[in-house]
């Protein structure tokens, strides 16, 4: 499992060729899917073909979540039942409400202690995507300790407002705004919804700069071709490291001469700066990009 | 004065055609190409037999060869690829005498030597006048280069060009001349264009061939030889093209221009060249309208006979000055051996073409491929064939992996200095083998049907009957 979110890369839970390359396609994260992705007739099939595998297949270089059927389906049930068994990092859960990730808290509970699991190993991923998700997401985060990250669901919620989902987003700025403060809040990643012009680049990375400029932690994926651009706007690059370095350097000759607040480049230097700038470089080692 | 015969059947006694000898063809019109079938249905009329067929390669539209292979009138087969229906049934002992396949260079090298004595070559022209002056950038049946025709030109005892494009003297522009040509037939077609080009030129969509690509392209800047006047060269398919956009964004970036690109040459290539990215291009064939008209129009897209390209017995052939090759591979196995001549099942489905003539001559040979095809793993303890010996091979870049060939430690530092993960490639086959078991082993006869010749024409391999 990684400990990180830039990507998360849904698959559809019906194809052995596609789950059998998701862990290789360079993504933090894949999701599963056995929602969406998987027509009404092959639910079953789906969720049988998923179980096998995550049992059979290695997916230990990625973090490993699969997006259930909403609750109020017929599907949901089962799904909770095999897939937990089989030990996935996360549950998705469309469309959450508060009761939805209660009642998976508590089944998550049960079935792991029957299983011998470490109580809590299973984490949650609610998806934002309807209104009155929307207006309760802090409560919904907060109703389970399982809960580490929160999917902005853009298609389904416009939907539910009835609204014109455009690439711009324009129509999703408060609802970003919204779960991004409510993450924050909570201690949660937030992860913004995908960009679905798959042709478009440009379009993408300006997409996912307005999210991470709201403090969005990562982005949804739906087609392998976007992860690197994404990654890349997520990752520090080298100006931002090489700035947070002098960041670092200048703050530390002012700590030696007893000096709190200090200018560097004609600009105050204070304590959020400086938590900044150790974030960079925090990040920076962890990618690998420095030592 | 003129070489014009009335048709097929004419050239073949003016040639003194006999049982048990040798004609010729190259593979320039690939699945496009009629020559041979017309030559060998002519031959089957006047009821020769015992005829050795030496066709550069051949594709599952010379599927009438294999009747004349069960009548005996064809029997005997030298090619350097042979896919389809002819493929399949050498692979189950239609062919009387044991097929010989060579390599891009090992032919002409045979036929330069006296080796392969050709009695008859037919030339498959494009554009031809009537003393047998011919090209292949002009007609209906356009082609490009004919770089494998030239030593057959050169050596055959008699050399007939057959064409559907008769033209007034002289064909200019010259790619084999009247010198070496006894007699042109005309055809109503030679060939059919839609068959002649390659339809695999476009870069590949599938990620996983994507981050294979990505991976291979690493390697590649990780050994160092992507510098000013690099020269590359790549295959045909989705991902070895993929790999070539890679290294042309690489060199874009740091502004490097190569020296050449040489190969098979499809549109990706040309527009390179077009763009400035290689200084020139060597070209021994070309696989689409955009190569052909690129070879055409630009005297910076050069032919090169095969000879010339891969030869190793000549004063010098491009694979010699060769940086780095992209190679495909059906099966690799834990020495590096690679095999492009049998399938999983044991059947011919293939042949080396210039795959163990450029790896042999390239300073980095890399082989790119799924770890897993059609649920089969590529890495396998022992290939079925060997068609590359592995000393020849490099590196070996899956979705999974990269491993390194053990020889070289100096490509293994460099490689890992990049950051590049390497592991062994017995750990990438136990990877593979997990998800999907172990093959079973192929049920083979004890009869040779097909004997597998290195280029500089020792025999590196046999391959069996399927039971």
């Amino acid at each position: 499992m990684s400990n990180f979110r830039r990507t998360m890369l849904f698959m559809p839970g019906d194809n052995p060729g596609m789950l059998q390359s998701a862990p290789i396609l360079g993504a933090d994260s894949v999701i599963l899917d056995l929602e969406d992705a998987v027509s009404l007739t092959e639910k079953d099939s789906a969720r049988i073909l998923v179980t096998e595998a995550i049992k059979f297949l290695d997916y230990s270089g990625v973090e490993l979540v699969v997006r259930i059927n909403p609750l109020d389906t017929e599907f949901s049930l089962l799904d909770i039942d095999n897939i937990s068994r089989v030990k996935p990092d996360a549950l998705m859960i469309p469309k959450a409400s508060i009761d939805d990730i209660s009642e998976v808290d508590r089944k998550l509970t049960r079935i792991e202690e029957e299983q011998g699991f470490y109580i809590g190993t299973i984490k949650l991923i609610p998806i934002i995507e309807t209104a009155f998700g929307l207006e309760k997401v802090y409560e919904i985060i907060m109703t389970s300790k399982r809960v580490e990250a929160v999917l902005l669901g853009g298609e389904d919620l416009t939907s539910d407002f009835e609204i014109n989902r455009t690439k711009t987003g324009e129509e999703i700025f408060y609802a970003r705004c919204r779960i991004s403060a409510a993450c924050r809040a909570a201690g949660v990643d937030a992860i913004d919804t995908p960009f679905t012009d798959i042709n478009d680049m440009e379009g993408l990375i300006k997409d996912t700069l307005k999210a991470k400029s709201l403090g969005y932690k990562g982005k949804a994926v739906i087609n392998p071709r976007q992860i690197d651009s994404i990654h890349k706007v997520f990752t520090p690059d080298s100006r931002e490291i090489k700035y947070a370095l002098r960041v670092l350097e200048a703050r530390d000759e002012a700590l030696g001469k007893g000096i709190g607040v200090f200018s560097m480049d004609g600009k105050m230097v204070d304590a959020p700066v400086i938590s900044r700038a150790v974030r960079i470089i925090e990040l920076a080692k962890l990618f690998n990009i420095i030592k | 004065m003129t070489k014009l015969l009335k048709n097929l059947g004419e050239a073949i006694e003016k040639c003194n055609l006999r049982d048990g000898m040798t004609i010729s063809f190259h593979h320039h019109l690939r699945n496009g190409d009629f020559v041979l079938n017309m030559v060998l249905f002519e031959v089957a009329k006047k009821g020769i037999k015992d005829i050795t067929v030496a066709a550069s390669s051949i594709f599952p539209i010379h599927e009438p060869l294999v009747n004349y292979m069960k009548q005996g009138i064809v029997t005997k087969v030298i090619a350097n690829y042979i896919s389809g229906p002819v493929a399949e049934a050498i692979s189950k002992g239609y062919l009387q005498k044991p097929a010989v396949m060579m390599t891009h260079g090992g032919r002409p090298r045979a036929i330069e030597n006296g080796e392969l004595h050709i009695d008859i070559a037919f030339i498959a022209a494009p554009t031809c006048d009537d003393y047998g002056n011919m090209n292949g950038v002009y007609g209906r049946a356009a082609c490009g280069s004919l770089g494998y025709a030239v030593s057959d030109a050169q050596f055959a005892d008699y050399v007939v060009a057959v064409t559907d494009n008769l033209v007034p003297y002289p064909a200019c522009p010259i790619e084999i001349n009247q010198t070496c040509v006894d007699y042109v037939v005309v055809e109503d077609s030679i060939g059919d264009p839609s068959g002649i080009v390659s339809g695999t030129t476009k870069i590949t969509k599938d990620p996983v061939g994507l981050k294979i690509a990505k991976i291979a392209a690493q390697v590649i800047e990780a050994s160092g030889l992507i510098k000013q006047d690099v020269s590359f060269q790549t295959g045909a398919g989705g991902t070895a093209l993929a790999v070539a956009a890679e290294i042309k964004r690489i060199m874009k970036e740091q502004d490097i221009v190569g020296s050449f690109a040489s190969g098979g040459i499809t549109g990706y290539i040309s527009e390179m060249l077009k763009e400035g990215i290689f200084k020139n291009i060597f070209d021994v064939q070309c696989f689409d309208l955009e190569a052909i008209e690129s070879y055409r129009e630009n005297p910076k897209h050069q032919g090169m006979s095969s000879s010339m390209y891969a030869n190793p017995d000549n004063k010098g052939c491009v694979v010699d000055k060769l940086d780095v090759v992209v190679l495909g591979a059906t099966e690799i196995d834990l020495d590096f051996n690679v095999n492009v001549t049998t399938g999983s099942n044991g059947m011919i489905m293939g042949g080396s073409g210039g795959h163990s003539d450029t790896a042999a001559g390239a300073k980095l040979a890399v082989v790119v491929t799924n770890l897993i095809k059609a649920r089969i793993p590529v890495i396998r303890d022992r290939v079925t064939t060997i068609t590359t010996p592995g000393k020849s091979i490099d590196v070996l870049v899956t979705e999974r992996g990269v491993a390194v060939n053990p020889k070289r430690q100096d490509l293994y530092e460099k490689l890992k200095a990049y950051g590049i993960e390497i592991k062994d490639i017995s750990e990438l086959k136990e990877i593979a083998e997990k998800i999907t078991g172990k093959p079973k082993t192929i049920d083979f006869s004890d009869k040779v049907v097909a004997i597998v010749e290195y280029r500089d024409g020792t025999v590196i391999d046999k391959v069996k009957k399927i039971n």
